[in-house]
């Protein structure tokens, strides 16, 4: 979205030294706490947070580096979960395998969604992503393989590689610990490789971009279908985490879920989206014992943001005093 | 008993006419939301919950002020729509100036905010609204029974959406409306106060998605849910329909109405997802809309 | 001769860029003032930034009198200035006769609707067809006529003659003449320099955001050469 685009192009313009070094050090101080956290954090309470993370960053890419709002991520995330959940419980299928046929059942999804969802802009867009994960809600809720209301229980959590009991809390763990740093590397690179340098220039100058002979349209879906991947991995593990695949995953509210982590954390930024995952899960684990009301306050929090906070924590931060003094005006 | 295409006469104008009903109400729905994104460029996706508003303030005041339906009809319309003007008074047009996609942020945490409310103070379940006595029965029209207020509400969605359309078409105020669609900075060179008509527009489509309320609460209870899986179907109908003509709105809305009907007698499967795939069709073949004017 | 508009220091931006370094130019009321200038010197951006639709601008602008500058865009045609657009702006999806009726009457001083008829007769003939079916003169004409109606004291006019045909050319000329000979006092931007030493009082000369030049019409022979070099023409 056009706000970003100040921060877009100090990527290419390289980024002030002590503002690399800060960042590298804070990344290497939230990995070294992420491998230290089961220590005195709940696992399971860390690996949804992991999963929401992977998730929302996912979304982020396509949101913050595309320019492209998708109000239908849900059916990549949890339609992943299904298909992971059903290929281990099913099929019998060891872990790494479920995962990756969740992984290529959300790709196939985003392809046909982007292909029909990417005829129109801006907030046709965004209709149309909702209508169509709302259709595939509809499939899931009617379908044979989901069990509709119940959805897939007992999901086990099998052997990684025939090797490593993932039923043994660590080891489950850091295996998702492990898919959730490579899929911001995988993110990461994406974002710096020259497809999403044309993907950046696609947002900031639509029209120049076409001019110069690129199909805005096949870059734009191959946006869609890799956050859509990435979307449906943070699926696939979760369903193996938690052990169920549900129709919660998969509803609109859902969609909205993540849209929110997004802009709390800050749209455009790298480690955003996994502050405003972190800050949404926790909430919600923390009133999920209080008769509050998280939907109303889901709803405040959107409103809020959208007027006076359009820029998420992570933006603030680096648009703040502190920020620009640590060189990261211009930072990703 | 008299068949049509393999089925029994009956039941087929009986899912027809309930076809015709739904397609009232996404008419109406389209028609409000088409209002409102032609002149302030903003996807209301609040309008599922002021639908849910009208009828919630309908049986409100029926329950604690005894104020009947018909006061309803005009009194809950009222009230939704000067709340959605002040919504945008004080807070929606401050974001005119950024991407239109906050524009949908922003009301659809409205949505979930107002929804939540009333999940929370209602519960889930709906509740009952009672045909009005004066709409009450039935006519027997020799090949089908009709529900007299399932005819009312087809009659008065219909004239709700021509009046709607009369409005804009052919009165002054709508020349500002349709003008100011075009070019708002130009309209307000001239000395028409631009921020007051939209703040007006978005009140006439609350109130208009009230209205449908209103007309929904006797068929199909009052529940806090009512609005949220029916907001989805209208952003459907209204990508079909195209979003620059209001008379295109209306037509789509009745025409996937009554699609819906007919797949329910012959795959009804595919009922819930049948404008889905309509969407996707027109998509694919027709972009901008069947009467779609702008990209 | 009362200034009925009095601008000084005015600067602009659109955006980052800052177009008007300080304009400073006063009309008398019921002259006629043509602005000349090369194309991207800030001509429109003056007319614009006078009317109030280019918001991000310092300085002095007085109407009658009455400091403009914090005036929001919808009441400054209140305050007596109409505007016709370079684009002409007729609504597409308004008939003639609607976009006719469109601006507000602001004082009581304005044309009856048959008046405008009887001097603009295409109109209504076309009436009730849509307004962007007329020809780029007849809209021209409509852009005018609706001004007309409202009362107001100033008319500012851009590139009025712009893309028309010598016939059409006339006419306008022909149509101010009138308005000026009824008291309207006239600012217009204008490229067409044989039209505008016709109808005009005084010239301003702007360049690089300012007005470099000020001199009545009487002038304008001596002025040639200068014109040529500067304009280019």
């Amino acid at each position: 979205m056009s706000h970003t685009t100040q921060a877009a192009s100090g990527i290419r313009n390289g980024r002030a030294p002590r503002a690399s070094i800060t960042y590298a050090a804070f990344l290497l101080a939230g990995l070294a706490f992420l491998l230290v956290a089961p220590m005195f954090l709940y696992p399971i309470f860390l690996m949804k947070l992991l999963c929401f993370a992977l998730f929302a960053c996912a979304f982020n890419l396509l949101l913050g580096y595309t320019g492209l709002l998708s109000f239908g991520h849900a059916a990549f995330f949890g339609g992943a979960a299904y298909f992971t959940a059903h290929a281990v419980k099913e099929w019998g299928w060891t872990p790494e395998l479920g995962i990756l046929l969740g992984v290529a059942g959300a790709a196939g999804l985003g392809l046909v969604m982007g292909f029909v969802a990417i005829r129109r802009q801006g907030i046709y867009f965004a209709m149309i992503t909702l209508a169509l994960s709302q259709m595939f809600y509809f499939f899931c809720l009617q379908a044979q393989f989901t069990r509709g209301e119940d959805g897939i229980q007992q999901v086990p959590r099998g052997h990684l590689f025939a090797l490593i009991d993932l039923n043994v809390a660590t080891n489950m763990y850091y295996f998702v610990l492990a898919v959730f740093v490579i899929g911001l590397v995988v993110i990461w690179r994406f974002v710096n490789s020259p497809f999403g340098m044309i993907l950046k220039s696609i947002r900031e100058n639509e029209a120049r971009a076409t001019s110069l002979g690129y199909s805005v349209a096949h870059y734009k879906l191959g946006a869609f279908v890799m956050s859509a991947a990435l979307a449906g991995l943070a699926g696939a593990v979760k369903s193996l985490v938690f052990q169920f695949a549900t129709l919660t995953d998969v509803t609109w509210q859902m969609s909205g879920e993540v849209i929110l982590m997004t802009l709390l954390g800050g749209i455009g930024t790298l480690i955003g989206p996994i502050f405003g995952a972190g800050l949404v899960v926790t909430l919600q684990n923390y009133l999920a014992t209080s008769e509050f009301p998280v939907t109303i306050i889901t709803g405040v929090v959107f409103m809020v943001c959208v007027l006076v906070f359009r820029r998420g924590i992570i933006g603030e931060f680096y648009a703040s005093r502190i920020g620009r003094r640590l060189g990261f005006e211009h930072r990703h | 008993m008299t068949m049509i295409f393999g089925i029994p006469i009956q039941a087929f104008l009986g899912q027809l006419l309930i076809g015709l009903i739904n397609g009232s109400f996404y008419a109406l729905l389209s028609l409000g939301l088409a209002v409102i994104f032609g002149l302030l460029r903003v996807i209301n996706f609040a309008h599922g919950a002021q639908y849910m508003l009208g009828a919630f303030t309908a049986l409100l005041l029926l329950q604690y002020f005894g104020i009947n339906y018909w006061l309803a009809l005009v009194v809950a319309p009222l009230i939704v729509g000067l709340l959605g003007a002040l919504i945008e008074r004080t807070m929606l047009s401050r974001l005119y100036k950024l991407d239109p996609l906050y524009g949908l942020l922003f009301t659809f945490g409205l949505a979930l905010a107002i929804e939540g409310t009333f999940r929370y103070l209602y519960g889930a379940a709906g509740q009952p609204y009672s045909v009005p006595v004066a709409l009450s029965g039935g006519v027997n029209l020799g090949f089908m029974f009709l529900p007299v207020y399932r005819g009312w509400v087809v009659v008065i969605s219909l004239v709700a959406c021509i009046g709607t359309w009369l409005l804009i078409e052919k009165t002054k105020l709508g020349s500002y409306l349709r003008a100011a669609t075009e070019n708002p900075v130009l309209v307000q060179a001239f000395g028409v106060n631009v921020p007051m008509l939209l703040t007006l527009t978005y009140g006439l489509g609350a109130a208009l998605a009230a209205f449908a309320g209103v007309l929904a609460a006797p068929i199909y209870q009052v529940s806090p849910l009512m609005g949220t899986n029916l907001i989805i179907v209208v952003f459907a109908v209204v990508v079909v329909g195209g979003m620059g003509s209001i008379m295109g709105a209306i037509i789509t809305g009745y025409m996937l109405g009554i699609a819906e009907g007919l797949t329910k007698v012959f795959y009804p499967e595919a009922s819930n997802i049948v404008i889905f795939v309509i969407m996707a069709i027109v998509l694919l073949i027709r972009p901008a809309g069947l009467f779609g004017r702008d990209a | 001769m009362k200034p009925l508009l009095q601008v000084s220091g005015l600067n602009a931006w659109y955006g980052e860029s800052h177009v008007l370094h300080g304009v400073d130019m006063t009309v008398g009321e019921g002259e006629m003032i043509t602005i000349l200038g090369r194309n991207g010197v800030g001509k429109t951006t003056t007319l614009r930034t006078i009317m109030g639709i280019v918001r991000e601008r310092k300085g002095k602008i007085l109407f009658d009198g009455r400091d403009m500058m914090d005036v929001p865009l919808h009441h400054t045609a209140h305050a007596g200035i109409g505007f016709v657009p370079e684009e002409r702006g007729i609504f597409a999806t308004l008939t003639v006769e609607e976009n006719l009726m469109l601006p507000p009457v602001v004082a009581g001083t304005g044309m009856v609707l048959e008046e405008i008829y009887e001097l603009f007769p295409n109109l209504l003939e076309r009436r009730t067809s849509p307004g962007t079916k007329l020809s780029g003169g007849e809209q021209q004409m409509l852009a005018i006529a609706r001004i007309l109606r409202t009362g107001v004291r100033l008319l500012i006019l851009d590139e009025p003659t712009e893309g028309l045909a010598p016939v059409i050319v006339q006419r306008i000329g022909e149509v101010l003449k009138t308005l000026k000979e009824r008291g309207m006092t006239v600012l217009l931007v204008e490229q067409n320099f044989r039209f505008a030493s016709r109808v005009a009082d005084r010239f301003y000369l702007m360049e690089h955001g300012q007005m470099v030049a000020d001199f009545p019409v009487g002038e304008l022979p001596e002025r040639m050469d200068m014109l040529h070099k500067v304009l280019g023409v």
